[in-house]
């Protein structure tokens, strides 16, 4: 009953949408504006409708509903209610709902703005968001219903959203659980943050629509959506800073990343994001790059398609496994179509798009933009490539063929080299024109201090040509960042008089896209730090051990001391855990707890390393649990990753650095100037100055 | 009874090819593999079975099997050419980490980049002035409207 009304609310939203998309059309089209309004209250509805929704859903969850197929797939009468919540994202049918909520939320914020100057976008901006959210609410309505309930009938046991003629309804003792790799705290928050910056990222491409359909082919529709577009930046990169945590944390092989074709479907729409919020400052600066820019912002939407597609279509399986599946035809068909589309009204507004400025200089700031957007182009251009070529051997050859880290790695390494290379060359060039000369002369002493640095760690560090090409690099961009940095800083200091700290803080709050963007790439840098470690230096090894017994390994001594195992009935688990001491020339550092939990409800096994961090590196260790456990010996597996928390540190600076950005600018200082100007005897002209 | 007169010769090449024999190892019979050795293997070739998991970190049962497979086969003195031409041959070029067709998996991005490339290079061509020297100023962005643009023509006549 309950299942059933849920499933109301949610055919009536279905409705509500598609009763927005055609009042906006036809009433921008027929100048009505009261059906436009209309449209917009029918779309603020949608929230509070699947929210309502949302809400059923998870009270089926959390009062173990099993005869709802849902519920019974992602959860079980062991699990605490908070992971019962954090289930209507763990499948299929409740993530898509998700979606759908998220887009309904933004949609509304959107349309609650004052829309004084901006009327003619909004009826299209509703159409966009609209069909969005009709595309991802149909899917569950007509394909992917979480209220659909299990019926035992003549075939079996199956789902149903109505009772079939022959049918009893099934209610399963107990469901199957979520999955034990889905219990972990990044992995409770990294699904709804990824959506967060997909769904976000929505709402520019929805202006940039409007802005085609309209003619208003200037700058407006970016200056709305500029921070939009850098939250949904956010939201994304810290989408994949969180499944990459959550994939050192748990999945038990020591990394953070492994080039999974999931991984890549949502890191594409990230690079694309990322070209757009550099190349719009061209847009803005120079009224330059207006085609390209509605490209991006098309091309990001529909990244975020395919990645919601790729990781829900099963598509990655087989490409057969797509054709079969009902939501694999139609995401194809929607990205096409919404692709084709968007591409089609750029060849409309052409001639409108066109430039308003030349450039004159190669070493200028937009032609470094220009060049960066080319290398992010590129990296997609790989990972798309290496996700697709799969899918087009099997297609054409019959021949399943795997893609993995080492073409990634190959292929980006030097595009990504060369970004950071830009990193620290395009903070000191000028807009509209830069020279050899006046770069050099502004990038000679930073390049200096970073070959000074390089060769420090060719004597101390390492002598690996690769990380040593990398560390320049960083040390190049920290330094030329640092560098700009304090240069508008002395230079504020001493026009203001203030002192420097004052400057430095002033300085950032008068510019903060600015010099939040600074602290990005400083972020980045550190976030590079981590990475050329664990991915260089790293070194592991694997080995039986007898209680007493240990190894070495880095510098390091890891003796097994002892191992327990016991259930926890309630819980629904069985942990076996170990005792592991460490030592380091001798000193004891500490005791380390690997170990294995075993689910009984969905009988699958979770491995928790146990991981012994600092700055210089993660000692890390996992108890391997295919391979039996005896009072003879145990087996581990052990890492050390150098370097790898600076990956963690600057993903933190990288989020102070975006909220700085974001965040709305001051008003304007107010500078006493002195004024000359002729007032005239019998009348006031009113000046400009007023 | 008969009496048999044996080759001294001939008993001596006998006893000298069963004491070679006895000395010689036994072959494909070397020290067990340690894990790393294994591992360094698997590292390199992914599950036939599970998506996108490397061999060396399979939890399946089926991937112990295949790793105790590894561990026989280097033990038996095969190569990692060999190992791996092995698990390619019993299951398919998946099993790799990456396609065997190395030219196609670098020409088609290569191709895309370098297109990407001479595409941005025409750009640069069309948007330069034929004259881009000199210490140009920064050119000012377009007014957008005609109030902001009188009002950059009042501040210019007030300089």
């Amino acid at each position: 009953m309950i299942a059933n009304f849920g499933f109301g609310v949610l055919f009536i939203t279905f409705l509500v949408t598609l009763y927005s998309v055609f009042a906006a059309i036809y009433g921008d089209r027929r100048q009505i504006p009261a059906l436009v309004e209309s449209a917009r209250r029918a779309m603020l509805m949608t929230w509070p409708l699947l929210t309502l929704t949302a809400g059923v859903l998870i009270y089926l969850l959390i009062n173990n509903h099993f005869e709802v197929q849902f519920v019974y797939e992602v959860t079980s009468r062991s699990m605490p209610t908070y992971l019962k919540v954090t289930a209507w994202w763990g499948g299929q049918a409740g993530s898509l709902l998700f979606w759908s909520w998220l887009m309904s939320a933004f949609a509304s914020l959107v349309t609650l703005r004052k829309w004084d100057r901006d009327r003619e976008f909004l009826p299209w901006v509703i159409v966009v968001a609209c069909v969005t959210m009709a595309f991802f609410i149909g899917m569950n309505v007509f394909f992917e219903n979480p209220f659909a309930q299990l019926y035992q009938t003549f075939e079996g046991v199956k789902p149903y959203t109505f009772r079939p003629p022959d049918g009893i309804l099934m209610t399963p003792d107990d469901g199957r659980g979520l999955n034990p790799l889905l219990r972990h705290p990044g992995m409770i928050i990294h699904p709804p943050m990824l959506y967060l910056g997909f769904v976000s990222f929505v709402i520019p491409y929805a202006f940039a629509i409007a802005a085609l359909i309209t003619g208003r082919t200037d700058d407006r529709w970016i200056r709305l959506t500029r921070r939009w577009a850098l939250w949904a930046w956010l939201f994304l990169s810290f989408g994949l800073v969180l499944g990459g945590r959550w994939a050192y944390d748990v999945l038990g092989w020591g990394g953070y990343w492994g080039w999974d074709p999931v991984e890549i479907a949502a890191f594409m729409p990230w690079l694309t994001g990322t070209a757009f919020l550099h190349s719009v400052m061209i847009q803005e600066k120079r009224g330059m790059l207006k085609h390209w820019n509605m490209l991006l912002i098309i091309l990001t939407y529909d990244l975020v398609i395919f990645g919601t597609f790729l990781t829900r279509s099963g598509v990655l399986s087989s490409v057969h496994a797509f054709a079969q599946s009902a939501i694999g035809p139609l995401f194809f068909t929607f990205i096409g179509f919404t692709l084709i589309a968007s591409v089609a009204l750029i060849i409309y507004r052409w001639s409108g798009l066109r430039s308003e400025t030349e450039m004159t200089s190669m070493l200028s700031r937009e032609a470094l933009f220009l060049l960066n957007n080319l290398l992010f182009m590129s990296i997609l251009v790989v990972c798309f490539w290496g996700v697709i070529f799969p899918l087009i051997s099997e297609l054409f050859s019959g021949q399943k063929v795997t893609v993995g880290p080492p073409f990634y790695e190959r292929a980006t390494s030097p595009l990504f080299g060369a970004l950071m290379l830009l990193m620290g060359v395009a903070p000191l060039s000028a807009w509209g024109h830069s020279t050899v000369k006046t770069l050099g002369r502004t990038l000679w002493k930073p390049a200096v201090a970073a070959v000074a640095i390089t060769v420090l760690l060719f004597f101390t560090y390492t002598q690996k040509i690769g990380a040593l090409i990398g560390f320049f690099l960083v040390a190049f961009v920290i330094l030329v960042t640092i560098y700009e940095y304090w240069r508008g800083a002395y230079a504020r200091q001493r026009s203001q008089g203030e002192n420097i700290f004052t400057a430095f803080w002033n300085l950032t709050g008068r510019n903060r896209r600015r010099y939040g963007g600074y602290i990005i790439h400083i972020s980045m840098m550190l976030m590079a730090i981590g990475i050329l470690g664990i991915e260089i230096f790293q070194v592991e090894t694997q080995g039986t051990l007898a209680q007493g017994e240990s190894l070495e390994i880095a510098g390091y001594t890891v003796q097994y001391k002892e191992i327990a195992s016991w259930s926890d009935a309630p819980a629904g688990v069985n942990y076996t855990r170990s005792v592991i001491d460490i030592y380091r020339d001798g000193k004891f550092l500490g005791e380390l707890n690997p170990r294995i939990d075993y689910y009984f409800d969905s009988q699958q096994t979770m491995t928790i390393p146990g991981n012994r961090s600092t700055m210089r590196d993660d000692l890390y260790i996992l108890l391997v649990d295919w391979e039996p456990v005896s009072s003879t010996g145990a087996t581990f597996k052990i890492y050390v990753n150098p370097l790898v928390n600076w990956l963690w540190l600057g993903s933190l600076l990288f989020l102070a650095g975006v909220v700085i950005a974001a965040w709305p600018e001051k008003e304007a200082e107010r500078v006493p100037v002195t004024v000359r100007a002729r007032v005239p005897q019998q009348e006031q002209t009113p000046s400009a100055a007023d | 009874m008969k009496v048999v007169y044996i080759p001294k010769l001939l008993v001596a090449a006998f006893l000298a090819l069963s004491l070679a024999f006895l000395a010689s190892p036994a072959p494909a019979q070397g020290p067990t593999p340690t894990d790393d050795e294994v591992n360094r293997i698997a590292k390199q070739l992914y599950c036939p079975v599970c998506e996108s998991t490397p061999l060396d970190v399979c939890p399946t049962e089926a991937c112990r099997q295949w790793r105790d497979l590894i561990r026989t086969m280097l033990a038996d003195g095969k190569s990692e050419e060999e190992i791996k031409q092995y698990f390619v041959t019993q299951y398919g070029v998946r099993v790799l980490d990456e396609p065997p067709n190395r030219v196609l998996t670098y020409l088609v991005p290569g191709v895309a980049i370098l297109l990407g490339g001479l595409l941005l290079l025409r750009g640069f061509q069309m948007w330069m002035k034929p004259s881009g020297t000199g210490t140009a100023a920064v050119e000012n962005q377009p007014a957008q409207d005609p109030y902001v643009a009188r009002l950059e023509e009042e501040l210019k006549k007030q300089k």
